[in-house]
């Protein structure tokens, strides 16, 4: 038996470099396919998928927004202190949540509610055969399976985070109130003086980006996941970690490419 | 399509997982009307057999040829043509859970066909009513048996009216009664449609009854290790291990018979 071979064909990466690709190519040409053809959409799937993304996730999105906008609004309180400066802390904080915190804690949020879900689903339907059939039924997974997520995330993304992005600055104005004395039209004005449209529409960006990037490691794990329960359970685990990976890479390649940009 | 055109053709076929070969240089045919059988031990292959067949899998050589097309190297596209031929019934059914069973019935109808939702509709009542799912409509599969789930991924595969129908263990884990009917399905799909059905089967009842002509998986040579009819192969083939392996239920039928 050639056993160490067949090891070896597991861990082999330009295998899975070519079923990613594979993977990411089927899944676009079923998102453009659905694009062009909406009424093949399964709309039940995606209102489903929109509801676990969106509005299920909101509470939680809002609860953890308010309490960073707290956490970022007293550390920046605390360093602006030694100089005299709280009155800044509208713009520190202002300038983190919209640009970083916002978008990349409705990505973490998200990739334990929808990415780990995905995975899992897509798992179990791999173990049930489910996969198969739809292959033999001559349909693409692309359009079956990944489109209504990718499309149900790229909606709900942005809208929490535009949600989430007022639950942070909140949060810090609670801080910016009680701890620093500020009043809220002070605070209110440093806002809108140091943010503009361009700021606020980049930071929904990098979620969209998120989105899509936790909707398709979620699927390919999923997809790929052994034909078993543990496999299942270990690819709703790898799908959650590659997608903080894959968030935190592209969070620090978007913010290089939005500064070159001049923001 | 020539009477005597074998529908699957298969040539010096090589197949397995990754690096390890479970089945080398197999050689077979199916005639169309056929009911063929695919049988052999536990874990000797069968299944992996079939899905080198329907083109889930890639082979390691050789070829299979299906309807005339070579299946093994046809690219995705072709792949999708020739999959709309044929039916597949899966051994636990595969229905999709998130939709009910008319969905899953309708779902190659809404993709394939020009009929509108009151056509499909009724086909597949048609195709429940078949397998004795009728008024099952809005179930979820969740909601359904073992057996329910298998019949009802019968309905599926026939939904299209395919010209070959493959089929996973049809009556594992099934009670010997609705095994029964569901032979008398394949039998009557094959004698009123002429439908051709490949079953892999080890429920030895169900071979003697519906299949025409089988082949033996021999788990040890990883190869063919007879072919023909099982009530032939049981009286004349030379491999004693052959005829070990068929006659238990054999024994049973040939007092029935007398
Ligand atoms: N996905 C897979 N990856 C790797 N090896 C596999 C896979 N599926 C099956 N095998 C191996 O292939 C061999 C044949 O398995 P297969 O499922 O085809 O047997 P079978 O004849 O259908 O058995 P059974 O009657 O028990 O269903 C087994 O040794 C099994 O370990
Ligand atoms: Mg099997």
């Amino acid at each position: 038996m050639p056993s160490q071979q067949e090891k070896f064909a597991i861990f082999d990466p330009k295998k899975i470099f070519f079923q990613v690709l594979d993977f990411t190519g089927e899944s676009m040409r079923g998102f453009c396919s659905t694009l062009r053809h909406p009424g093949k959409l399964r709309s039940r799937d995606f209102f489903y998928y929109f509801d676990l993304c969106g509005p299920k996730s909101l509470p939680i999105v809002l609860l953890i927004e308010l309490l960073t906008g707290m956490i970022l609004g007293l550390q920046a309180a605390i360093q602006l202190r030694k100089f005299g400066t709280e009155l800044y802390v509208a713009d520190t904080l202002g300038w983190s949540v919209f640009k970083e915190m916002g978008p990349l804690m409705v990505g973490i949020v998200a990739t334990g509610r929808a990415g780990s879900a995905f995975a899992a689903e897509l798992g179990t339907m791999k173990v049930n055969e489910e996969l198969s059939a739809l292959t033999t039924m001559g349909i693409s997974y692309g359009r079956f399976l990944v489109a209504p997520k990718l499309l149900a995330m790229m909606l709900a993304m942005p809208l929490l985070t535009v949600f989430g992005d007022l639950a942070a600055v909140a949060g810090g104005g609670m801080i910016a109130m009680t701890f620093v004395d500020l009043p809220i039209s002070v605070y209110n004005a440093r806002l809108f003086e140091v943010l503009n449209p361009i700021t606020f529409l980049l930071g929904i960006v990098k979620a969209l980006v998120f989105g899509i990037l936790i909707t398709l490691a979620g699927c390919y794990m999923g997809i790929e996941a052994d034909s078993d329960a543990q496999g299942v359970g270990r690819a709703a685990t790898s799908a959650v970690v590659i997608s903080i990976l894959l968030i935190v890479l592209s969070d620090a390649l978007m913010t290089q490419i939005f500064s070159y940009i001049g923001y | 399509m020539n009477a005597d055109k074998p529908i699957i053709e298969v040539r010096n076929l090589t197949i397995g997982y990754d690096a390890r070969i479970i089945l080398k240089d197999l050689n077979f045919e199916v005639a169309p009307g056929e009911i063929f059988g695919i049988l052999g031990g536990s874990g000797c292959g069968k299944s992996t057999l079939m899905k080198h067949l329907i083109g889930l899998y890639e082979p390691f050589k050789g070829s299979i040829g299906i309807f005339g097309e070579n299946i093994s190297q046809a690219n995705e596209a072709q792949k999708r043509k020739i999959m709309q031929r044929f039916g597949v019934a899966y051994q636990g059914g595969a229905l999709f859970g998130s939709m009910t069973l008319a969905e899953n019935v309708g779902l190659v109808l809404e993709e394939y066909t020009d009929l509108n939702a009151e056509q499909i509709r009724r086909r597949v009542s048609e195709k429940l009513a078949l397998v004795d799912l009728a008024g099952f409509e809005n179930f979820m599969p969740g909601e359904l048996s073992g057996g329910m789930k298998k019949r009802a991924g019968l309905a599926r595969a026939l939904a299209l009216d395919p010209k070959l129908l493959f089929f996973d263990e049809p009556s594992a884990g099934l009670d010997p009664i609705t095994s029964a009917e569901l032979d008398k399905l394949i039998l009557r799909l094959r004698d009123q449609e002429g439908t051709t059905i490949v079953v892999v089967t080890h429920e030895l009842d169900s071979i003697f009854t519906i299949t025409d002509r089988v082949i033996m998986l021999d788990k040890n040579t990883q190869g063919i290790a007879a072919t023909g009819n099982v009530h032939k192969l049981l009286s004349e083939s030379p491999d004693p291990w052959v005829r070990n392996f068929l006659s238990r239920e054999g024994l049973k039928r040939a007092e029935m018979a007398k």
